[in-house]
């Protein structure tokens, strides 16, 4: 259990709402679709801060236009990794931005392990700072299917 | 168009032995005023609003203009004819009142582009805004936009990280990223600042931010100030999973000891440093070259602008500033908030982001953008809202803004009645539950507080803030409007 103020990890657009239903989902899919993004499904057990890349769920969809279709990738994303954490990313191809533009997390695990924080003090006063994901602690295999 | 006004005498000379016989000769007849000019796609291009003194022609007035921010001095000089000097000669095109504003005319000046240095702002304003603010027949002249050509625009870096890759560095999409200056701006130690910023960022805030003036003074050294809050950033990102930065103001006495306290801050993992407006644009353009080295996002404080800014009739226009900021090369600069304690008309604040953020800049005259601008793909700096807002405003912010900012409520989040944390979740909450809103087709300009109301049901330190806030707005005119003719000049 995290001890910020939602006890949860906080990436995202929605953590500090309540989880968003799938048909609240629906909507913001839709949103993104009317604008043109891709979307696709990313799934991890370790959303240590800077861990960038979480194991892709498949291709981005980039010519899926139907909101239905991409609920129903998460829905079998989340049946294969029920206890990970899983996010919704679209993105948006026009030069000049070429990124992601939406990012939100839609399933985590019952319990949420977060991190330590470890310091080496150094010269001068100066600390070295590790963010510590403790779900890191057991080997990967051991970590549920997939890994990641 | 004030041609009518134009005396065949007054028109440039061409006789060149006329021309340079040694006395003093009107600045229109020495070639600066020039009316069927066909501006160069390569052209610095200038609107000047002045004012000129009483008796003075308007188009002579725009003609010494020119003249003075370019070539010209008081009298004739023969060594003119030692260069090309018709290429050097700034040209001012057109003339026109300025609407409803007696007295004050609009002037278009296009400047070669051989005039200016590669990649240096220094040069670029020293020319524009060197001489001729001070001179006698105005009463007062504004810089009122600016057009830097694609050939000029491809020599200046911009942005060392942008507003994309600074995203993707601290995995936030999608939302604009909120902040907080800590405060009281003075006077706490580092222990106790340290204590402000871990708060704000395990709240829910994604930066905490130094203030214009806090440095190295003698309640918090730079260093000591550096490590406590570098301690509170790495332990609200522990505690959070998300990456946090607090804006590390580097600002010196000297530019050594700016390099000095960038290292540190690099040496200590800070993500972002800050400098303030009031170092210069040398400095500017030195720091933005480090932390293009050091991938370091840079912050930008407008510090000082007002004084020159503010008045319609006197000084520089905000989005001039905005434009060579961007060219100079910042990640951050404070743009403004519409709606808080800071002077700023809504849509002319509205194209000072839009400056920051386009890759091409239409002419929008309402948000007092003359010029078509043409960005070359440079880098977009991400636009800072502060300055006297709060959560209940949330609505008005997403809708003037968009999601490319920055919003900070320094006093919103410290002041919460709850605490700092409590102050943090109330804004994160308003932020998140109103982009949620606006994605899913809400029409949250008029629903906003009504959506914020129903949040706040199950979010008690938004309620608090709603109830301490909710109330409060900052209505007084503004004293920077565009004004625009309603049938629009073209562009150049």
């Amino acid at each position: 259990m995290m001890t910020n103020p939602v006890g949860r990890i906080t990436q995202g657009q929605f953590s500090y709402l309540p989880d968003l239903t799938d048909e609240e989902i629906s909507m913001q899919i839709q949103y993104g679709l009317n604008k043109g993004y891709a979307w696709s499904v990313e799934y991890t057990d370790d959303p240590h801060p800077r861990n960038t890349y979480w194991e892709m769920f498949g291709q981005p969809m980039f010519d899926l236009k139907d909101a239905a279709g991409v609920l129903m990738e998460l829905q079998h994303c989340r049946k294969t990794f029920p206890q990970h954490y899983i996010r919704l990313m679209a993105f948006d191809s026009t030069r000049g931005i070429e990124t992601i533009v939406m990012s939100f997390i839609v399933n985590r695990p019952d319990k949420e392990p977060g991190f330590g924080l470890v310091r080496q003090e150094a010269a001068g006063r100066t600390i070295r700072y590790t963010v510590h994901s403790y779900a890191t602690d057991r080997p990967e295999r051991e970590r549920g299917s997939g890994g990641a | 168009m004030l041609n009518s006004l134009e005396k065949p005498a007054d028109t440039a000379i061409k006789d060149a032995k006329k021309r340079y016989t040694a006395g003093v000769l009107k600045y229109r007849q020495m070639g600066y005023w020039d009316a069927d000019y066909a501006p160069k796609d390569t052209d610095t291009l200038c609107l000047f609003r002045i004012t000129p003194q009483d008796g003075v022609d308007p188009i002579e007035a725009a003609a010494a203009v020119a003249g003075e921010s370019s070539t010209a001095t008081w009298t004739v000089v023969w060594t003119d004819r030692l260069t090309a000097c018709d290429s050097y000669r700034a040209k001012a095109y057109k003339v026109e009142p300025v609407p409803n504003n007696p007295g004050q005319y609009f002037a278009w000046i296009a400047y070669d582009i051989i005039l200016f240095e590669e990649g240096s702002i220094a040069n670029m304003t020293a020319s524009l805004i060197g001489n001729v603010f001070g001179f006698k027949p105005l009463k007062a002249a504004r810089l009122e936009d600016v057009r830097v050509p694609v050939a000029y625009v491809k020599t200046f870096k911009g942005p060392p990280t942008g507003l994309i890759v600074e995203r993707e560095r601290l995995d936030k999409f999608g939302r604009p990223l909120l902040g907080a200056t800590t405060k009281p701006k003075l006077g706490l130690s580092g222990r106790n600042y340290g204590r402000v910023v871990y708060e704000g960022l395990k709240g829910g805030l994604d930066f905490m931010k130094d203030d214009e003036n806090i440095n190295s003074q003698p309640f918090m050294h730079w260093r000591d100030r550096y490590l406590y809050v570098m301690d509170a950033v790495n332990k609200a990102s522990a505690a959070t999973g998300e990456v946090k930065g607090s804006y590390l103001n580097v600002t010196g006495a000297t530019v050594e000891d700016m390099y000095q306290r960038a290292e540190f801050a690099k040496e200590l993992g800070s993500v972002i440093i800050m400098i303030d407006l009031v170092v210069g644009w040398s400095t500017i353009q030195s720091m933005s070259n480090w932390s293009r080295k050091n991938d370091m996002i840079l912050h930008l404080h407008r510090a000082g602008h007002g004084t020159y800014t503010r008045q319609k009739n006197h000084g520089i226009s905000f989005r001039v500033i905005a434009k060579w900021l961007r060219l100079a090369g910042v990640d951050h600069m404070h743009t403004g908030t519409a709606v808080g304690k800071l002077e700023g008309d809504p849509m002319t604040v509205q194209g000072y982001y839009n400056v920051c953020r386009d890759s091409f800049t239409k002419q929008d005259l309402p948000r007092g953008l003359f010029f078509d601008q043409d960005w070359a793909d440079l880098r977009k700096v991400m636009p800072v809202a502060s300055g006297g807002i709060h959560a209940g405003q949330m609505h008005q912010l997403l809708d003037l803004f968009g999601d490319d900012v920055v919003l900070q409520f320094g006093g919103g989040t410290i002041g919460h009645p709850g605490g700092i944390q409590a102050g943090a979740v109330a804004n994160r909450v308003a932020l998140e539950v109103m982009v949620k809103a606006r994605n899913e087709g809400r029409d949250i300009k008029n629903e906003g507080p009504e959506i914020l109301r129903r949040a706040a049901k199950t979010c008690s330190p938004l309620q608090q803030a709603l109830d301490t806030w909710g109330e409060i707005s900052f209505n007084y005119a503004s004293t920077d409007t565009s004004d625009y003719a309603v049938t629009p000049a073209a562009s150049n």
